[in-house]
């Protein structure tokens, strides 16, 4: 690991990805580190995947002024630039009784407020013409055009892998463990070494309040709020259209209904304050609660073709109940990008466009790189191709064809390209969050023993030292006895 | 794109494909290609390295691989077409089959005949829905299978098994012969789903408990598997709260029951049906497209791969005839119905007028486990046969062969029920 840059940026979420690429736009020397072996396993692997259109978001908070422009730069810029799936397909936010029509009027003038554009509440056939399989008690929705969906862990991949190619250095298993404060720099301890950066940005997610009190900052606190969910297999002919909301209450915004990028049904989150960040797990009671929330919408989903369930955690401020984006009066050079909870994802791009402005200021002035290229292309999808794409990709490279995944027909040749890109995956949930195999219905049980074969290959160490996920979760233990020997003659050895 | 054409394309070179490319063979189909995505023939059996196949067949008993290399020899001796590391990406309705490899680069065929074998995969852990965390060490037992005797790794070493069917036992044992502690076998129901002889071979000649009407509830650990919650189950399968307790362990093994892949038919147009997960057909094996077969685990999951087998050379009969000229129906279709105590019957119809056929054999399961049983087959209120049997268990195929002659032009359906002796 290098010793010195002049920015360090921790943690490699879609905050912190997002920065380091926006950041590397200039004439600057940028570092991310992550503590896990892949990006993109905190509060970013699981969420709705939402690009919100705005039209919740408290007008006077940060992050109802984020989540706006967010949506604009992913319309304007991201959805160009970066090869990442965004699907625009409107949200519904639907009214079954009459008592809850004045809150869909508020929410209306909040959005128009944020400048939402587009917004209007439809009623009656109306309603089913946007979204057939709606509950039949469906008496008025308010239509939001802009929202959308995008894969974040495509999104934060590309993101990373665009700001290496613009020279930006990105350490995995690099996990801060101090900082201490030089005045004119910090210097940075991690599980990889120690570097010196003139600038620390402070992306940590779950752990933002953590690495916050190791330069003696303790003026907030990270609360983890769980959010369990249920997601379905393609194959199940469930008919969504759109990103389904009931009304929201004071409690909670409700269990959403929505299509993912790749056109599975994904169900939930519900919404439990709990102790430790570390808690991902789902449980009875949640899952129970998103099924029957989800069923007062779309009335036709039951447990029937689910073919994952999973948790993830909001990052919450409590006091404040917003994000909070600054440069520290009391530690000069460190900027907090904190409590990112939701709209984190929909906002990402504008908390970027934020942090940049923040380090400019800090800095005195920025000066863009001429070679900065903004384009990334990531691995071909041979699943979405025609039998004629398909022909001509294996012409060119026989590992296209060599299917690793079944369910989902990943070939061998997107996961070597995975794992060859600049910053390249590691481990077998890395390698199914960028080019998807084991993310079908039979969740691995055909390909991951592939999957592990060629990481083991590709990485150049033993089956035995391939990780699930974390550092910890080696999946096999040792070689067998009396390799291919059959059981009996096993049973005479012993 | 490099286009072929073939009389016959078979999907998939297991037990089910291979029986099936050869008797079409052997019935004079001479242009047959099968295709197979694993890089040698034999399908699932080459990871079933423990004796017990071929019994009914052979008269004798075999390993998994050993039953296979029969099958695989005789295609080969016949000069059938065969394409490994290839994989099937479609068939459409009108028979053009798609596949892909790394030296032929796309492939597209023209068929008239396809027969589907393409077998089945296991269930998941979210397909029973086990809440709690999601580490490293929750493994199907048919991907530890291949891990143990195909990759030669040992996945854990602390071991819980879910569900007693015979993959469940088999890697019971096969773990303890590999040093892991196994700790219990789960089973939700109140009778297990494997075949006797496993869990006496599997489990008690091991003293490895089965613990009966119990499930797991939860899974615990953050980066591997550290425990798991185990509950009893009420009559209704749901955990009976108070009676959790917790089993450390490093593996969780779940033999949950195998689902028909059928992707590949569903495309095809080919209708399925709700109880095998398999495609509905006629007792040629041939589904509601004309020209396709289906037959072996992609049909209907079978324990035992001797009557894989049998009903494997049905299919590549019916479409020899098929192929040769086309294959006589009867006057009237007669729908073939599970009465009491039977889960499912196939084939689900009877169709074909077949000239020199004897038996027509009846493959089912029954719903729950019974003893001293009569089977009884009716057309109408009319019963034409009946046959007793000491017991039945839902783990073990019943096979009720019919004799043509008790079949009539004026049927138009039969049913089978299961009773108690007497009764
Ligand atoms: C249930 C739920 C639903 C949501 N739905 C939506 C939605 O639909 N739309 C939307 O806009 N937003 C949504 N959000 C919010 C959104 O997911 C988050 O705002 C966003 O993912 C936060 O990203 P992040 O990069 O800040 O955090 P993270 O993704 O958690 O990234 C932080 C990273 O820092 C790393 N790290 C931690 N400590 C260290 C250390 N010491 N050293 C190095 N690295 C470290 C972590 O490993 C992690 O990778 C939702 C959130 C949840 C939980
Ligand atoms: C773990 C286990 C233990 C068993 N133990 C016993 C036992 O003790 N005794 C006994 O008699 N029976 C046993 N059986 C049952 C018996 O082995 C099976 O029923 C039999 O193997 C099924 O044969 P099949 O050809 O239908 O399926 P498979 O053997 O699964 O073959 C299907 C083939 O199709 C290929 N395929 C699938 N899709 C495609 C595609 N798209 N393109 C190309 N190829 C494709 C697959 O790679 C596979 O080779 C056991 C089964 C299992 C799973």
């Amino acid at each position: 690991m290098k010793d010195k840059t002049d920015i360090l940026i921790i943690g490699g979420g879609v905050t912190g990805c997002f920065a380091a690429r926006e950041l590397s736009r200039y004439d600057l020397d940028i570092t991310l580190v992550e503590k896990e072996p892949s990006l993109c396993t905190g509060t970013t692997k699981a969420n709705t995947a939402l690009i919100h259109a705005g039209f919740n978001a408290d007008p006077d908070k940060l992050k109802g002024r984020l989540n706006m422009r967010g949506n604009q730069l992913y319309h304007e810029r991201i959805q160009h630039e970066l090869d990442v799936p965004i699907e625009w397909l409107g949200a519904l936010v639907v009214a079954k009784e009459e008592e809850k029509l004045p809150k869909l009027e508020e929410l209306l003038e909040k959005g128009q407020e944020n400048g939402v554009p587009d917004l209007e509440i439809v009623k009656g056939d109306d309603i089913y013409d946007l979204e057939p399989h709606l509950a039949d008690d469906a008496i008025a929705a308010l239509h939001a055009p802009t929202a959308g969906i995008v894969n974040p862990f495509e999104l934060t991949v590309a993101l990373a892998n665009n700001a290496a190619m613009n020279g930006a250095d990105v350490y995995l298993e690099a996990g801060v463990e101090d900082i201490e404060d030089k005045g004119e720099t910090k210097l940075v301890k991690t599980a990889k070494g120690d570097i010196e950066a003139d600038i620390v940005i402070n992306a940590a997610g779950l752990y933002a309040d953590k690495i916050a009190n190791m330069v003696g900052i303790d003026k907030f606190e990270i609360t983890p709020r769980r959010g369990e969910y249920y997601l379905y297999d393609k194959q199940a002919d469930i008919d969504v259209q759109t990103t389904v909301f009931p009304v929201p209450t004071k409690i909670t915004k409700g269990i959403v209904v929505t299509p993912t990028d790749e056109g599975n049904v994904l169900i939930g989150p519900n919404a439990e304050v709990i102790e430790s960040v570390e808690n991902k797990s789902t449980t009875r009671e949640g899952l129970d609660e998103v099924l029957n929330g989800a069923q007062k919408t779309i009335p036709e989903l039951s447990k029937r073709n689910v073919i994952r369930e999973f948790a993830g955690l909001r990052p919450a401020i409590t006091e404040t109940g917003d994000f909070l984006i600054e440069a520290s009066d009391e530690v000069p050079g460190f900027i907090n990008v904190a409590g990112i909870q939701s709209p984190g994802l929909a906002s990402a791009p504008a908390i970027a466009e934020k942090v940049v402005g923040i380090v400019e200021e800090e800095i005195g002035g920025l000066k863009e790189d001429p070679d900065f290229d903004p384009n990334y292309e990531g691995p071909p999808k041979f699943r979405h191709m025609s039998h004629e794409e398909q022909a001509k990709l294996v012409e060119e490279d026989e590992n296209y064809g060599q299917i690793i995944c079944r369910c989902e027909s990943v070939t061998k040749g997107e996961i070597l390209e995975a794992i060859r890109e600049p910053v390249g995956a590691r481990t077998v949930n890395d390698i199914k969050r960028r080019v998807r195999p084991g993310s079908g219905r039979c969740q691995g049980g055909f390909c991951e023993p592939k999957v592990v074969n060629i990481l083991s290959e590709e990485l150049g160490i033993p089956e035995n030292e391939v990780v699930l996920e974390s550092e910890e979760s080696k999946l096999l233990r040792e070689r067998t006895k009396e390799p291919l020997l059959n059981e009996e003659e096993v049973s005479d050895n012993e | 794109m490099n286009k072929q054409e073939y009389e016959l394309v078979v999907v998939g070179g297991g037990p089910a494909g291979l029986a099936a490319a050869q008797e079409a063979y052997d019935q004079g189909v001479r242009d047959i290609l099968i295709l197979e995505r694993d890089f040698e023939l034999g399908g699932i059996l080459q990871q079933c390295i423990h004796n017990g196949f071929g019994l009914h067949y052979f008269g004798e008993e075999l390993t998994g691989p050993e039953y296979a290399q029969q099958f695989m020899e005789n295609v080969r001796e016949r000069g059938v077409d065969i394409k490994l590391d290839t994989m099937v990406l479609e068939v459409t309705p009108e028979k053009d089959v798609y596949a892909i490899n790394s030296d032929d680069g796309m492939l597209y065929i023209d068929a008239e005949a396809v027969i589907l074998a393409m077998g089945c995969r296991e269930r998941t852990r979210e397909a029973i829905d086990i809440p709690g965390t999601r580490p490293a060490g929750v493994y199907s037992a048919g991907t530890a299978q291949r891990y143990v005797n195909m990759e030669q790794w040992i996945p854990g070493e602390k071991v819980v098994i879910l569900g007693s069917g015979d993959i469940g036992l088999i890697m019971a044992r096969r773990m303890h012969l590999e040093g892991a502690e196994v700790e219990a076998v789960l089973e939700i129901m109140p009778f297990s789903g494997g075949l006797v002889r496993n869990i006496v071979q599997c489990l008690d000649d091991f003293d490895i408990p089965l613990r009966m009407q119990q499930t797991v509830t939860e899974i615990h650990g953050k980066d591997r598997l550290e425990a798991v919650t185990v509950a009893e189950v009420d009559e209704n399968m749901q955990p009976i709260p108070g009676t959790e307790y917790k089993i450390e362990c490093d593996t969780l093994l779940l033999s949950v029951g195998l689902i028909p892949e059928n992707e590949l038919s569903k495309d095809a147009g080919v209708k399925m049906h709700d109880v095998t997960g398999g495609p509905i057909v006629n007792e040629g094996r041939e589904t509601n497209i004309e020209g396709i077969f289906a037959c072996g685990n992609v049909l209907h999951v079978h324990d035992l791969v001797d009557w894989v087998t049998e009903e494997s050379l049905v299919a590549g009969k019916t479409a020899a005839n098929y192929l040769q000229g086309g294959i006589d129906k009867r006057e009237q279709e007669i729908e073939v119905n599970p009465g009491e105590n039977v889960g499912y019957i196939v084939p689900q119809k009877i169709t074909n007028d077949v000239e020199d056929r004897k038996l027509v054999d009846l493959y089912m399961r029954c719903k729950k486990p019974m003893e001293h049983v009569t089977i009884n087959l009716y057309s109408g209120d009319k019963k034409l046969l009946d046959k007793n049997e000491r017991r039945v268990e839902p783990g073990e195929m019943i096979t009720f062969p019919v004799p043509e002659q008790m079949i009539s032009d004026d049927m138009d359906s039969l049913k089978v029920d299961i009773v108690k002796e007497g009764e």
